[in-house]
């Protein structure tokens, strides 16, 4: 819909844009900065801006602190694996549906999707019994399980909008060329759906990265990822601002960087297909 | 459109992911629908036999229920009503040509990938905090008194339906929950939103324009009716994840301060009073409410699908 | 060898049957093409003996032995697909060579068989690029190319002229027409298109509705349609089928003549009519005639340029020894 406008009219355009846009970002920008400050400079007033003396001791006291290494560790462990079987499930059933639709694939589909409108905190007992039984209590493990089934729907989804854009010919033909089923799936599909499986990966990793329900009610030391670290200092060391700008800017510096990769395929993940 | 060997080959690739999700779903629902009808509570005598519909009864008439239903109801479409309506306001100028729209795009999209606990923290201490957050410094600098964000009084408002009215009192703690929420799913909404207005097809808003429709008309009669099912889908899927919003509250006011949601109060009766069949029916109606709502869901993407 | 036999074959899509019994033998060697309007079943039936349909009763055998629940791998068949298929993460060379890597053969008879095909196919020249780079002609090639590396039994086109433009269109029917010759393999091509049908083929099966409405030779074809609806397919511009008093006049329910098979003549003739539109085309002319007495437009192809336009009067004269006949029913008399 992009026309062409007056360059006056670009130009107000542009500093409202800019503006807004700024102002959305702000409250990260005022925390990275913050990160770089001394406590004392944090809570200055008024607040200083840019002329501070900027620093890295809050990161080194945070890291010697709390052990930041072994959050950071289970964050990429949860949401790493959780995020890949996912995956490896995924694809054959993504793969089952698009090219092998019956009358009930939309159901199932449909299906899946209802489950994960589940409130969690419905099945937070039930959950937390099971883990106790099976002894997944603050296991990696556990969470792992947890995150993939709530995320599994939307993979399955995703995957399922990005194969049904590959043409049902190509993998006939490697049919008629002998391929088995198996080497169907890995010869010829996954390496043409490598861009639509990496957005998938990228995204749900975010997802799973985020998710702050299950981490922080099945966690407690073992396997607490960053949500768990950073709901620690809610109290009294989130007073210390500088360090808590410090633990913060690590916990979602790198999904930041992951996310503004992924911008294009979340709106396709999160809307189950309905917008492209 | 294929052979009985491809269609069975189907059903077993199939069979993992739909097994686990029924697993998943079946066997967590029939523990909290079996819970909801006992008296059960761990840490004072266990399981103690069958309550009837007891907890259900119990859990609507207990003191915390109608707050409760009242603040998740305030929280969920004051969220929905800011997101939404900025959302709209931000895809509409980030379509007009402007200069670095990649960037702008991505400081809009960015306070969605800040992880729950990070947002709701950053906001509660370095800018609702009454001494030195941002918020207390800018008040000071006009001369004005702190806002006591989380903890503070409120307004009363006093609303007039033709047939009833009722006082409803947001608490600045509520107030202050709406505007975390609102600025993690604002970029959601905005991305989405950006995304339906640039499918638009500009011959149609060109074709308009030669009919003489001035800059309202075209907004009020061709985007917004093309925006309709971007907007649709965004408070649907806004209001599952609205309704059982957590880390936020959790972090910030722990639910005082009215800020108890009806999920929260759940989380309280399951975990903090470990009252499990009294929790359970909540969670059954929590259940219930969810689904009413995905059911709209459903069609709209359901529709999509054909 | 390549004897392909179907045998009562049907074909159900839930209650809906689109082919009903249907028998079939397509001779070693033989170029078959299925011709029909869109939605006659052809493509289905190729589907069908490349094993990518169940077939819903009845038999199908390759060379005499029972294929009917063998998968497509197991059929020793090769498909030159409408989109072509090619593997579009892969180079042309990785492209032909996939079946061979498939089929487990070792890396040095592949190369060998790679590059016989790439040279018959003139692709030597593209062999590392991907599928995207190449034009539409040269990604036809590599799909034949790949189907030829295999040495199948019988080679399956479904429609694969359909994506390309009229020029390289005609290029491509002489190529693969050739390809028959040196090769000598069964081959069963699937077209809407009569003119590909009458140009490449040994027999042409034509069908509608899932029914073959006639086998035969391309002329076999064209001088006796065994019913109306054959003979409005085949043949182009399309046979002037007449109805009414006009067919009565010959003791039939319908009458066809051909356009070429009209002359035009000075004066006189058996219908005198005036002239709708006139194609010239240098070679030929194509009138479009109405007000001839009949219910019908007719259709008129003359020899040269004859000098003629829009709103002039016109005398035929048709051919009576050409002329079809055919009953109520639709089928041929005589």
């Amino acid at each position: 819909m992009a026309r062409s406008v007056t360059p006056r009219r670009k130009l107000l355009n542009t500093t409202i844009a800019w503006a807004i846009g700024l102002l959305i970002f702000f409250p990260i920008l005022w925390t990275i900065l913050t990160s770089f400050k001394s406590e004392a400079q944090a809570i200055a007033s008024p607040p200083i801006f840019l002329g501070f003396d900027w620093t890295l001791e809050n990161y080194r006291v945070v890291m010697e602190r709390s052990d930041y290494a072994r959050f950071l560790w289970n964050s990429i462990i949860i949401a790493g694996l959780s995020t890949v079987l996912g995956c490896i499930i995924a694809i054959p059933a993504a793969w089952s549906m698009a090219f092998v639709p019956s009358r009930r694939t939309k159901d199932i589909l449909l299906w899946m999707l209802s489950t994960k409108m589940l409130p969690a905190v419905g099945v937070l007992y039930p959950i937390y019994l099971i883990f106790i039984e099976l002894g997944l209590l603050d296991s990696r493990a556990g969470l792992v399980v947890v995150l993939m089934l709530i995320n599994l729907p939307i993979i399955v989804w995703m995957l399922y909008t990005y194969f049904k854009e590959i043409p049902g010919e190509i993998l006939e033909a490697a049919r008629m060329d002998g391929a088995t089923l198996r080497q169907e799936l890995i010869y010829v599909l996954t390496p043409m759906a490598i861009p639509g499986i990496a957005s998938t990966l990228l995204l749900n990793f975010i997802l799973a990265w985020n998710e702050a329900f299950w981490t922080l009610n099945l966690t407690a030391v073992n396997a607490a990822p960053l949500t768990a670290f950073i709901a620690s200092y809610s109290s009294p060391e989130g007073l210390f601002f500088a360090k808590l700008s410090a633990a913060s800017t690590m916990a979602i510096a790198p999904i930041l960087i992951l996310g503004w990769f992924s911008q294009k395929q979340l709106v396709r993940g999160l809307t189950f297909g309905a917008v492209k | 459109m294929a052979t009985k060997a491809s269609r069975s080959a189907a059903r077993l690739m199939m069979a993992p992911a739909v097994i686990l999700l029924l697993g998943w779903m079946l066997v967590p629902l029939i523990m909290t629908l079996w819970f909801s009808f006992r008296v059960y509570l761990p840490l004072r005598g266990g399981d103690q036999g069958w309550a009837g519909f007891d907890n259900y009864t119990r859990f609507v008439s207990s003191s915390a229920f109608w707050p409760s239903i009242q603040t998740t109801l305030v929280i969920v479409l004051g969220v929905l009503a800011i997101t939404v309506i900025f959302g709209t306001l931000i895809a509409l100028l980030l379509d007009q040509p402007i200069w670095g729209q990649g960037i702008v795009r991505i400081l809009v999209i960015a306070p969605f990938f800040v992880m729950p606990t990070v947002s709701a923290l950053v906001w509660k201490n370095m800018f609702m905090d009454p001494i030195n957050g941002l918020f207390s410094h800018i008040s000071r600098f006009f001369g004005a008194e702190p806002v006591n964000w989380l903890s503070g009084r409120g307004i009363d408002w006093t609303i007039n339906l033709y047939f009833t009215s009722f006082d409803l009192e947001v608490t600045m703690g509520v107030f202050s929950i709406i505007m975390i929420v609102s600025w993690q799913w604002l970029p959601f909404a905005a991305l989405i939103l950006l995304t339906a207005v640039q499918s638009l097809d500009s011959e149609q808003l060109e074709a308009a324009e030669m009919d003489g429709a001035p800059v309202h008309k075209r907004f009020w009669y061709i985007i917004l009716p093309h925006l309709g099912r971007a907007i649709t889908i965004v408070i649907l899927i806004q209001t599952i994840f609205l309704l059982s919003i957590f880390a936020e509250i959790f972090v910030t006011t722990g639910g005082a301060f009215d800020t108890r949601t009806l999920s929260y109060l759940i989380f309280q009766r399951v975990l903090e009073s470990q009252n499990i069949g009294l929790g359970s029916a909540g969670g059954v109606y929590a259940i219930i409410l969810a689904n009413i709502i995905a059911i709209f869901l459903m069609r709209i993407v359901g529709k999509n699908l054909d | 060898m390549g004897q392909i036999q179907l045998k009562q074959v049907t074909k159900s899509f839930g209650d809906v049957q689109v082919i009903p019994p249907l028998d079939l033998t397509i001779q070693d060697g033989e170029f078959t093409v299925f011709v029909g309007p869109s939605g006659c079943g052809k493509s289905t039936l190729l589907r069908l003996i490349a094993g990518l349909e169940d077939i819903t009763t009845g038999h199908i055998e390759i060379d005499g032995t029972d294929a009917t629940d063998l998968v497509p791998a197991k059929r020793g068949l090769a498909m030159v697909f409408q989109s072509y298929a090619l593997y579009p993460h892969m180079s042309v060379r990785k492209n032909i060579a996939f079946p061979l890597r498939m089929a487990k053969m070792d890396q040095a008879q592949i190369d060998k068989r790679v590059d016989a095909a790439a040279a018959v196919l003139n692709l030597a020249d593209y062999i590392d690029r991907k599928p995207g780079q190449l034009s539409g002609g040269q990604r036809q090639r590599v799909a034949i190319g790949r189907a030829i590396v295999r040495e199948p039994s019988a080679f399956l086109f479904d429609e694969p002229l359909s994506n390309l433009d009229a020029a390289l269109r005609v290029g491509m029917r002489m190529e693969i027409s050739e390809l028959h010759k040196k090769l000598d393999t069964t081959m069963i091509y699937v077209t809407h298109d009569q003119v590909e049908a009458m140009t490449m083929a040994d027999k042409i099966v034509v069908l509608q509705a899932g029914v073959i409405e006639q086998v035969g030779s391309p002329l076999e074809l064209y001088r006796t349609p065994r019913n109306t609806f054959v003979a409005g397919f085949i043949g182009s511009p399309k046979m002037n089928l007449i109805s009414g008093e006009e067919a009565a006049k010959h003791d039939a329910a319908t009458i066809g003549v051909r356009p070429e098979h009209i002359d035009v003549v000075e004066s006189g003739g058996t219908w005198t009519g005036t002239v709708g539109v006139a194609e010239h085309l240098g070679s030929d002319t194509f009138f479009h005639i109405h007000n001839t007495g009949l219910a019908e437009t007719l259709t008129v192809r003359a020899i040269g340029d004859v000098n003629l336009t829009h709103g002039d009067a016109i005398h035929l004269n048709p051919r009576m020894d050409e002329l079809h006949k055919f009953d109520a029913q639709g089928l041929r008399i005589g």
